[in-house]
């Protein structure tokens, strides 16, 4: 039998009785192969004794049950580690951050508590994915519209706690952002609501997120100190209608000002959807259709001359490379920009970005996609990009699947994703740092790291700021995966000496990647510790979840 | 392009439309119960269009020597089916009993048409 570390067999079982009681027998889980879905699926310690793994499940229905499980956990000091949907691959999935922990696991609670079309809001339970708020919305004929992570079965609350992003407009991409209200279960069983949530008959939780005194919300995100039981999350008015423009610039330099209007026209609301990037000349896109078509296509084919001296170029230039693409009309750069809202609003935010564009790049080119008002039309037609329209799928998954540009089996992938500043600047200089580490660095040689090479475009999901994410496959060959996880934590050191840190990560590295934020002698780290410690003595909840270890652990770690 | 896509989705939806007919007229309310928990769990990646991960893989797999969307296979034993959901392979998760209870396996096993 596995236990949980520091726990005695009699207390363990003296717990697990009475979780038994209050969720029934059948929901609490301690045979292995019910407890196999509750490793990572895409552990990069997989087939390893370190892979991590619970010691047992308990699957609570409602909010007094959770109250009820942690109060036993903290009777006899039983660590509880919590999954929404557990669908967090790449992440961590359904496994725990401590091996031998008890999955919490909130997936039968899945109540969608309201939608509110009016005020374009909804409260979900953790259990609630993007296909169920999807569906209820669809099938009531609401028009609304819900910013979507790539997975479509990703819990809407779970994913928004762990700083996940979408891909509709961008004030509700950031989907902690776009939370309003918490209900969440402390580690001495009380519940507590944020906001509005917390005066009695308040009728506006999901609308005002402040309420009076300290927003403590964000304290629950990325973090162990409670257990989130409810959320609201705005969603976005269905728009009339929505629309895809593509920038394109010649010169390699025009990086600058392409970026410059990408910038503009997200911050000025000009185009609120997500700005992707692309290069054409160097075969790359961070178009996310684009990115998934590799795996089922292949990458785009191009003339062996045109790849030869994509290989030469350096930073993603070369002279010679840049004649090619002006003599064969090939774009260096283009930017994908997405417009949501009435037709006429739509055609005019078009022109206005075309102004500014002719004012400021020479040469530059425009293509627009059709204005179209069918979501689900243009989601099964490929015509606009599911997720871009707030239709939830399972494309993303295409990348890593075993198809015609991808033959090689994989068992999954992780993400690098340290935020870089957003200029062409931090896009050269991160390019240029990673590939000069890539080049000398023997712990990233041989590696498969996606997105490297040629050039990396970043991310831009969040405002203000772009992500530079390069992915590691997940592999059968061990070896190869503690390479890949050697590589992971070599690029997060190089990174933060240039001021990068990750905005989220797999477990295996929350430690390292949270030791990184380091200001004033891990000032930060230290006061979610005095937090740990004050709401969770016994540190019952997640230990070690993005780094934050109970007291008794903080040496050990792990 | 789009005509293309137009043609494809015209077939999917037809043939679709000829399954949900058999269904209706022939099926049981279990295996009506099965199909709604396959369009929930497995259609989503295993389903008989394009860009599906799951039918694309097994597309790679068989090579045309088996069908590679699933709800076409009929060699599928209930054991086959029951390893598979509970234990995943190469990208497919692992499901656990939260979220595909052993009821609704049951359930998906009969409509899979295992065999038993």
């Amino acid at each position: 039998m596995k236990m949980p570390v520091n726990v005695s067999q009699t207390d363990f079982i003296a717990a697990l009785d009475s979780f038994a009681l209050i969720v029934g027998k059948e929901w609490v889980f301690t045979k292995d192969e019910d407890l196999f879905p509750y490793r990572d699926a895409y552990s990069p310690l997989r087939a390893t004794f370190e892979d991590r793994s619970p010691s047992a499940a308990v699957a609570p229905a409602s909010v007094d049950e959770v109250q009820s499980i942690v109060r036993v956990a903290n009777k006899y000091e039983i660590p509880l580690y919590t999954i929404s949907t557990g669908k967090n691959l790449g992440y961590g999935g359904a496994a725990p951050n401590q091996s031998g922990s008890v999955v919490l696991d909130l997936k039968r609670m899945n109540k969608i508590i309201e939608v509110n079309e009016s005020n374009a809001y909804a409260i979900v339970e953790p259990g609630v994915s993007y296909f169920d708020l999807y569906n209820y919305i669809q099938e009531r004929g609401l028009k609304l519209w819900l910013d979507v992570a790539d997975p479509g079965w990703g819990s809407v609350m779970g994913n928004a706690l762990d700083h996940g992003v979408g891909h509709t407009a961008s004030r509700f991409r950031n989907h902690f952002d776009s939370h309003c209200g918490l209900e969440v279960v402390l580690p001495n069983g009380e519940a507590v609501r944020t906001g509005m949530g917390a005066m009695p008959g308040s009728k506006t939780w999901a609308q005002f997120k402040m309420g009076m005194g300290p927003v403590l919300d964000g304290i629950f995100s990325q973090s162990n100190f409670g257990v989130v039981t409810k959320m609201g999350i705005w969603l976005m008015p269905q728009p009339e209608a929505f629309m895809q423009g593509v920038v394109t610039a010649p010169l390699y330099d025009d990086l600058h000002e392409i970026v410059e209007l990408l910038k503009y026209a997200e911050n000025s609301g000009l185009a609120p959807g997500a700005p992707e990037l692309g290069s054409p000349l160097l075969g790359i896109s961070n178009y996310v259709k684009h990115l998934v078509d590799a795996f089922y296509e292949g990458p785009p084919q191009l003339r062996k001359e045109h790849v030869d001296l994509i290989a030469k170029a350096s930073v993603g230039y070369s002279a010679d490379l840049q004649r090619y693409g002006l003599n064969n009309k090939i774009p260096y750069w283009n930017l994908h920009l997405k417009f949501y809202g009435p037709k006429k609003v739509i055609q005019a935010q078009w022109e206005a970005i075309q102004d500014l564009a002719l004012n400021k790049i020479k040469g530059v080119g425009f293509k627009s996609g059709p204005i179209q008002t069918d979501p689900k039309k243009a989601a099964d037609e490929w015509t606009f990009y599911p997720q871009d329209a707030g239709v939830p799928n399972m494309d993303f998954f295409g990348m890593g699947t075993r198809a015609g540009g991808n033959p090689h089996p994989m068992r999954g992938h992780m993400w690098f994703s340290p935020v870089i500043p957003q200029s062409a600047e931090g896009i050269l200089e991160a390019n240029s740092v990673f590939e000069k580490a890539h080049r000398n660095m023997s712990a990233l040689q041989d590696i498969p790291i996606w997105n490297l090479r040629p050039f990396a475009l970043p991310a831009p999901f969040f405002e203000r700021t772009f992500l530079f994410i390069l992915g590691f496959p997940i592999t059968d060959d061990v070896a190869m995966n503690k390479a890949s996880i050697k590589a992971y934590r070599t690029l997060l050191d190089i990174a933060a000496e240039h001021g990068w840190g990750e905005y989220r990560c797999h477990p295996e590295f929350q430690d390292q990647a949270v030791g990184l934020y380091s200001h004033n002698n891990n000032s930060l780290l230290r006061l979610s510790e005095t937090i740990k410690d004050a709401v969770d003595p016994k540190g019952i909840l997640s230990p070690g979840r993005y780094g934050i270890w109970p007291k008794h652990l903080r040496g050990d770690k792990k | 392009m789009s005509a293309v896509n137009s043609k494809s989705l015209l077939i999917f939806f037809l043939s679709t439309l000829v399954s949900f007919v058999s269904i209706s007229a022939n099926s049981s309310s279990e295996e009506q119960e099965g199909k709604k928990v396959f369009d929930k769990w497995c259609g989503i990646c295993h389903g008989k269009r394009e860009r599906m991960p799951g039918t694309a893989s097994l597309a790679i797999k068989y090579d045309g020597n088996l069908p590679a969307a699933l709800e076409e296979r009929t060699d599928m034993s209930a054991e086959f089916i029951r390893y598979y959901v509970r234990n995943g392979v190469m990208i497919m998760p692992a499901f656990r009993a939260t979220e595909i209870s052993n009821a609704e396996l049951d359930l998906l096993v009969d409509y899979l048409k295992a065999k038993k």
